[in-house]
C-alpha cells in the first residue's frame, strides 16, 4: 500500500528550483520510491530535473506518493517541508 | 494528452484556408483519415464524419460530373459538425456548392498543392504521432553509436554521471532525468526531453550544466528511438548476474517490450565503457553476430570432439 497526500501550491513562484532542492534533498533521505503527480504527469520526487521539468505553478495541485518501508514517514516528512518553506498546503 | 485542432494542421503543413475560417478550433478525436468517394454518389449511411476528409483527382471530378442540386446536397452532408476539416489536394479548383457548404457550417476547407498520396501519408504520419499513447520515465536517453540506450536506476546511482561521461567520449545526450516517450507505431519507442530541460545535465556537486554549449551541438539530439534498456543497480551480493549473455531479459514500456540489461554498480567499474560496448555488442547482434551463440556453438562442437575422441580411444583398446 502506498501512502500519498495531496498538496496546494501557495507559493507566488510555484515550484522553482530552490524549493524543488529541498523537497528533492528531503525525498532522498528515504529509501522508499517517491514520486510526484501533477497534470498527468508523474516523475520521481528523488530527480530534481524532474520536478524542476514539471513546471509546476501557484495555485497547482499535486499528489506526493510514496512506496516502500517508510512511506508513511517519507509522506509526512516532505508534507512537513512543504508547510516550513510556504511552498504550499 | 494535447488536443490536435484543425488549426495546428494549417500551421504545420502548406495549407491554404479557403473556406469555414470559425471552424479553425474544432478538434481531431482520431488519426484516421477519410475519403469520401461512396458518399459522393449520395451513400452516406457509412460516412466516418468525425474523421479529416481528403477529396483528391478521382473524387473532385466526379463531382463535377453532377447536377447542381446533387453537388449542394452532397456538400452539405459532407459538412456535419463533427468534420473537422476537408482538405482538397493538388491545388484543384474547388466548386462554389463545396466553398458554400463550408463556409455555412464551419468545416474548414483547406487545399494543398501536392499529390493526393503524399497528402494522406504526411497527414496521417501527424496526426498518428499527435496520437500516440506516452508516458515519462526516470532515466537518462544516450545515443550511442546510433543505438538509442535509456539508462534506468534508483536515484543517485549514477546515471548522470555516466551520461557525462559518454558526452565525453562523443555520444549524444537526449533527456537527463526525466525522458518523455512516445510509442509510434505498434513497435518504435521514441525517447525525448521535456522542454525545460532539453541538453541540461545534473551532476551532484556541481548543479546543472548545459552539455550544449559545453560540448557543441554533436553533443546532443532532439529525439531518438529506444533500443535498449540499461539498469543500473548497486552491487547486490546475492543477486545472480548475466555471465553468459544467451538470455534476453525485456522490459514493457506502453506496449513496446525493449531489450534490457541489469548492470551492477560498484567502485572500479567503468558504466560508460561498458554501457558504450553493450550498445556496440547490440549493433553486432542486429547484424546477425551473437558472441555468446558463438562462443556456445564452439562448445557443443569440442565438447562432440572430445566425446568422439574418447570413444574412438576405448575402440583401440
Amino acid at each position: 500500500m502506498a501512502a500519498e497526500k495531496t498538496v496546494t501550491i501557495t507559493d507566488s513562484t510555484g515550484v522553482h528550483a530552490r524549493p524543488a532542492t529541498v523537497l528533492v534533498n528531503k525525498a532522498g533521505s528515504f529509501s522508499s520510491d517517491v514520486t510526484v503527480e501533477y497534470n498527468g504527469k508523474s516523475v520521481n520526487l528523488k530527480s530534481i530535473m524532474g520536478v524542476m521539468s514539471l513546471g509546476i505553478p501557484k495555485d497547482a495541485v499535486i499528489k506526493i506518493i510514496a512506496e516502500g518501508s517508510d512511506e508513511q514517514e517519507a509522506v509526512n516528512a516532505i508534507y512537513e517541508v512543504i508547510k516550513q518553506e510556504g511552498l504550499g498546503e | 494528452m494535447a488536443k490536435v485542432q484543425t488549426k495546428d494542421l494549417l500551421e504545420q503543413f502548406k495549407l491554404e484556408l479557403i473556406a469555414g475560417k470559425n471552424g479553425l478550433d474544432r478538434e481531431f478525436i482520431m488519426s484516421d483519415i477519410s475519403r469520401p468517394g461512396i458518399e459522393l454518389t449520395g451513400y452516406f449511411r457509412y460516412y466516418p464524419k468525425a474523421r479529416l476528409q481528403v477529396l483528391g483527382k478521382t473524387e473532385l471530378s466526379y463531382f463535377n460530373e453532377l447536377s447542381s442540386d446533387e453537388k449542394r446536397d452532397r456538400s452539405q452532408r459532407l459538412c456535419t459538425d463533427v468534420t473537422p476539416c476537408i482538405v482538397v489536394t493538388r491545388g484543384m479548383e474547388i466548386p462554389e456548392e463545396l466553398k458554400q457548404a463550408c463556409e455555412a457550417s464551419h468545416v474548414p476547407l483547406l487545399r494543398s498543392p501536392y499529390k493526393t498520396t503524399r497528402v494522406v501519408s504526411r497527414l496521417t504520419n501527424f496526426l498518428e504521432a499527435r496520437f500516440a499513447p506516452s508516458t515519462a520515465m526516470h532515466g537518462v536517453l544516450v545515443d550511442i553509436h546510433g543505438v538509442g540506450i535509456l539508462i534506468t536506476g534508483q536515484s543517485g546511482v549514477g546515471k548522470s554521471e555516466t551520461a557525462l561521461e559518454l558526452v565525453k567520449r562523443g555520444h549524444r545526450l537526449v533527456a537527463d532525468d526525466s525522458v518523455e516517450i512516445h510509442q509510434e507505431d505498434y513497435d518504435r519507442l521514441i525517447g525525448s526531453s521535456p522542454e525545460l530541460i532539453e541538453h541540461l545535465l545534473e551532476i551532484r556537486g556541481l548543479g546543472i550544466i548545459n552539455v550544449m554549449t559545453l560540448f557543441g551541438a554533436s553533443a546532443v539530439r532532439s529525439h531518438k528511438k529506444i533500443d535498449f534498456v540499461i539498469n543500473l543497480e548497486n552491487w547486490n551480493e546475492k543477486k545472480q548476474y548475466d555471465r553468459i549473455g544467451m538470455d534476453e531479459e525485456t522490459i514493457r514500456i506502453i506496449d513496446v517490450d525493449v531489450p534490457k540489461a541489469t548492470l551492477p554498480v560498484r567502485p572500479g567499474r567503468n558504466l560508460a565503457v561498458i554501457i558504450e560496448v553493450a550498445a556496440m555488442n547490440f549493433r553486432l547482434k542486429r547484424l546477425g553476430v551473437n558472441a555468446a551463440e558463438e562462443f556456445s556453438a564452439r562448445l557443443t562442437k569440442m565438447i562432440n570432439q572430445e566425446e568422439a575422441n574418447l570413444n574412438s580411444s576405448v575402440d583401440y583398446d
